[in-house]
């Protein structure tokens, strides 16, 4: 165990724990923000995408021994009143069917809107074909991924 | 409006209310959980009044509705209480949705599975808004001394017109608590209907996309343990022994043993499909220090029963299916003569692999067990059957019991098998504390319940003028053939045979979104296609001309479907697609199915990039009759299409010596964003018929669409699923 000093979602804040930790859960079972999700442990799903410095990233794959000194940001902090425009899109498009992966792929989307600000369908693809949704809302989410670009 | 008699008798119901308080000011625990949109214009109530098992109403009119049956994300706690407040008369911009438990006494059938929430919810929730209608202006009634019959509501408003009086829900929802229950009631006229058929968002849209904590996996109480379990890695391997002491000596690791949970007398349910009773448990502090404790466990597995391999499915399939029936599923005419005379014989054999659910959160449930009661909560398809399974695994009565249902991460029919809740239970009491079970992805995938493997064989046999005269289907798959006696064709062919043989196994499978059909469809609309073609015919005017044949001199008494309904959606995808305008480079298929009550066409139109196929476009009629949330019942379209395309094209678990050779998604492929089509347009029927299916029917017949548009692109008939298998073209 280590104590380790963590920047998250502007905030930092402390934890004692094994240094192989994954961040996934830090974040869930640690500082209680339980929005990033685990669905498979090895990086091929998507619903754990957190942003670190801005770029998506999958926590359930980083050692939270690595995590000092980034900036991490999970669904709970990309905005403060949920009104970023890619939850608003969201919202507009009434994308979620069980919501589960839905915060993985949020997170994905808004780090591929801040690197490209207006995506083509094949950018959007390569952006976010490493977020599975099994309910198979991918329209949906491409739909407002469009939404947002044109909010933002 | 049409009066209809309450089914609920005065009795059942009055007990209902008097439980309930009724009359009696109730302060709700949850009230504080309350989050009132912004668009709400009516201010959060100081005082609730509950009306019946479903709803309260407060001071200020604002309406709390219990959403009853289980959410895995086919949308019914938005679209169950639409239909309550659509015959209470409220503003939906006035109703909070709160997720009720399991309460057997308040509800009926709290269960999510075969696309029926909304098909056996219909009239009763209609009645349950219906009645605390007529409860609100009996009161009002009373306090005006008029009678009720002059009394109009509006959005949550009674008046009186004559004595130009009106008064809100929220004024008169005290009296109207202790008001006799009416035992009959005005519905609406469908053609009034405000909300149904009108698009309402999801109402947890908002705590989704801010990762607020709605699902199993999110749970956290006091004094909370985290549970993972073991089971054998191979289906017909058992425990034979353990040597814990390294995993039981790593930090935040409370304790590792070994639980059963079919213990002597245990009385299963049919929910109660686990292979695997007897696992070892890990228990401790913190998720990640109970996987590393997982990880270091010594255990020896030794072979129970028979260790199976895919190949030997294969095989074993194959030599069934050179077998007839000593009782076939139905036979109408003489069939095996007319095919030993027909002009020509089409046959064709379909197969597909076992595929795991796969739903996104991965099995878990929070249980704990005390001396006397036991709280349960998590992500259940079936909770009046979980309660049955853990009374008789803890000896105690149903009333001790209670659960709990959260938001579900997905269903797709794992969740109605709760091995995981009982299993949550036996932990919880072996160590004595509350815990909350978690599944890896791993152990997800390779526990079992899996949809089963099949293979088909079709044939059908043709006169010299391309007609069909014979039609014959024999099925086998594991643990029961994917073959319904009564569906299409059957009543369109005056020869008619279907055989049905099962292969036991001791791998565990279940329902998988739309069962059977959701291979069946592919195969017999696939094969119709392939028979049109033989014939000579375009693919749609022949399945029409089977249908005008089932209407107009149907064969046999029982068939399944209604050929007008049938045929209604064809004609209409046909005309929505404009069917037989060919473009160059674009690949057309069509297929339609009828499952879940519900009607089912579609039309895809593919094109080659890059030297791949892509799905330009979908469209897709629906008969489900009355729609009640339109644009999310589009979403539930939408969601089974891509389904239906990806475990088509790509998905398939196999065994090699019972051991599932796919544990994560690194090896077992699901489709993804750049896979999905590029459009799918859906039209559903307006027709005012009773609402049918809908959670599952769309996902049936997509993958024939796509194999025979694949057929128009490359001239290769698909008939083994997975599509891409090893198709360099496909992969």
């Amino acid at each position: 165990m280590a104590v380790f000093k963590l920047k998250i979602n502007g905030k930092t804040q402390e934890v004692d724990v094994a240094e192989d930790t994954p961040l996934l859960w830090v974040l869930r079972d640690h500082i209680n923000l339980v929005g990033t999700k685990y669905g498979c442990g090895i990086a091929q799903c998507g619903a754990c995408t957190v942003h670190i410095d801005g770029k998506a990233m999958r926590s359930c794959s980083l050692p939270i021994s690595g995590m000092e000194g980034k900036s991490i940001t999970t669904i709970e902090g990309l905005s403060e009143n949920g009104d970023h425009p890619v939850q608003q899109a969201w919202l507009k498009h009434d994308v979620p069917q069980c919501g589960y992966c839905q915060a993985g792929q949020i997170m994905s989307a808004a780090a591929l809107l801040k690197e490209n600000s207006n995506p083509n369908d094949d950018e959007i693809d390569l952006a976010m074909n490493g977020n599975i949704c099994r309910c198979g809302t991918y329209l949906r989410v491409k739909a407002a991924i469009k939404t947002a670009a044109k909010m933002g | 409006m049409t009066l209809i008699k309450t089914k609920y008798n005065r009795r059942s119901f009055l007990k209902v209310s008097s439980a309930a308080g009724g009359g009696m000011v109730l302060g709700f625990s949850w009230f504080a959980s309350c989050n009132p949109t912004p668009e709400q214009i009516k201010a959060m109530p100081k005082e609730w009044f509950d009306i019946n098992g479903f709803l309260k109403i407060g001071d200020t009119g604002i309406v709390t509705i219990m959403s009853p049956n289980p959410e895995i994300g086919q949308n019914v706690k938005t679209s169950m209480p639409m239909i309550v407040a659509e015959e209470l008369d409220v503003d939906w911009k006035d109703v909070i949705v709160e997720q009720a438990g399991l309460n057997t006494v308040h509800f009926k059938r709290q269960l999510a599975g075969g696309s029926q929430s909304i098909r056996q919810g219909w009239q009763s929730l209609r009645m349950t808004g219906a009645t605390a209608r007529r409860m609100l202006m009996e009161a009002a009634a009373k306090k005006w001394e008029v009678p009720v019959e002059e009394l109009t509501t509006n959005n949550g408003t009674i008046s009186h017109e004559k004595t130009k009086q009106t008064v809100g829900y929220g004024e008169v929802a005290s009296a109207a608590a202790s008001i006799e229950v009416p035992e009959e009631v005005d519905l609406k006229d469908p053609k009034d209907f405000k909300i149904i058929g009108s698009s309402r968002k999801n109402v947890d849209a908002k705590k989704l996309v801010t990762g607020q904590p709605l699902f199993g996996l999110d749970l956290k109480k006091d004094g909370m343990l985290i549970a993972m379990i073991e089971h054998p890695p191979a289906f017909g391997m058992k425990l034979k022994s353990m040597d814990a002491d390294a995993a039981k000596a790593m930090p935040g690791i409370k304790d590792v043993l070994t639980i059963n949970t079919r213990p002597e007398g245990f009385e299963a349910q049919w929910s109660d499909t686990s292979a695997f009773n007897e696992l070892v448990t890990i228990v401790g502090n913190s998720t990640w220090e109970v996987l590393k404790a997982k990880r270091a466990l010594n255990i020896e597995w030794e072979v129970d029963t028979k260790l199976e391999n895919s190949s030997d499915h294969e095989a074993e399939f194959l030599s069934l299916l050179d077998k007839p029936t000593d009782e076939p599923a139905r036979q109408d005419g003489t069939p095996v003569d007319v095919f030993k005379n027909a002009a020509k014989i089409v046959e064709r054999t379909f197969s597909a692999p076992f595929l795991a659910h796969n739903t996104m959160e991965p099995m878990n449930f929070y249980a704990h067990v005390t001396a006397d009661k036991a709280e349960l909560e998590g992500p259940i398809q079936t909770p009046e059957y979980l309660r049955k399974s853990v009374a008789s695994l803890l000896g105690m009565t149903e009333d001790q019991i209670s659960i709990m249902m959260t938001r579900m991460g997905g269903g797709f029919g794992r969740r109605l098998y709760g091995n995981f809740g009982v299993e949550a239970a036996a932990i919880s009491k072996a160590v004595n504390a509350p815990v909350k079970l978690v599944y890896t992805r791993e152990d997800d995938m390779t526990q079992g319940t899996y949809r089963p493997d099949y293979k088909v064989t079709y044939r059908a046999a043709l006169d010299a003028d391309g007609n069909m005269t014979a039609f014959h289907i024999r099925g086998a798959g594991t643990n029961g053939s994917p073959v319904f006696a009564n569906r299409f064709p059957a009543g369109a062919v005056d020869n008619y045979l279907i055989e049905n043989h099962t292969k036991e196994s001791n791998i565990s499978t279940g329902a998988w979104r739309a069962p059977r059909s959701n291979f069946i469809a592919c195969a017999e609309q696939s094969f119709l296609d392939e028979v049109a073609e033989e014939a000579v015919k375009d693919p749609i005017e022949f399945r029409l001309s089977l249908f005008e044949r089932a209407i107009s001199n149907p064969v046999g008494e029982k068939n399944d479907y209604d050929a007008e309904r049938y045929a209604g959606v064809l004609k209409l995808v046909k005309e929505k697609s404009n069917w037989g305008a060919d473009t160059p480079g674009v690949f057309r298929g069509v297929s339609a199915y009828f499952c879940h009550n519900s009607y089912v066409a579609q039309v895809v139109d593919i094109v080659m990039k890059d030297n791949r196929p892509k799905v330009q476009k979908v469209w897709c009629a629906v008969d489900c009759g009355i729609v009640i949330n339109p644009d999310a019942a589009k979403n539930q379209i939408e969601g089974g299409i891509v389904d239906g395309i990806g475990h088509a094209m790509y998905s398939q678990l196999t065994f090699k010596e019972g051991k599932p050779e796919q544990n994560n998604f690194h090896q077992y492929r699901l489709i993804r964003h750049s896979e999905a089509p590029d459009e799918i347009e859906t039209f559903f029927v307006d027709n005012g018929i009773d609402p049918t299916g809908l959670g599952e029917p769309s996902l049936p017949p997509i993958a024939a669409a796509v194999a025979n548009a694949m057929y128009k692109a490359t001239g290769e008939r698909l008939y083994r699923q997975p599509f891409a298998g090893e198709r360099e073209i496909l992969g």
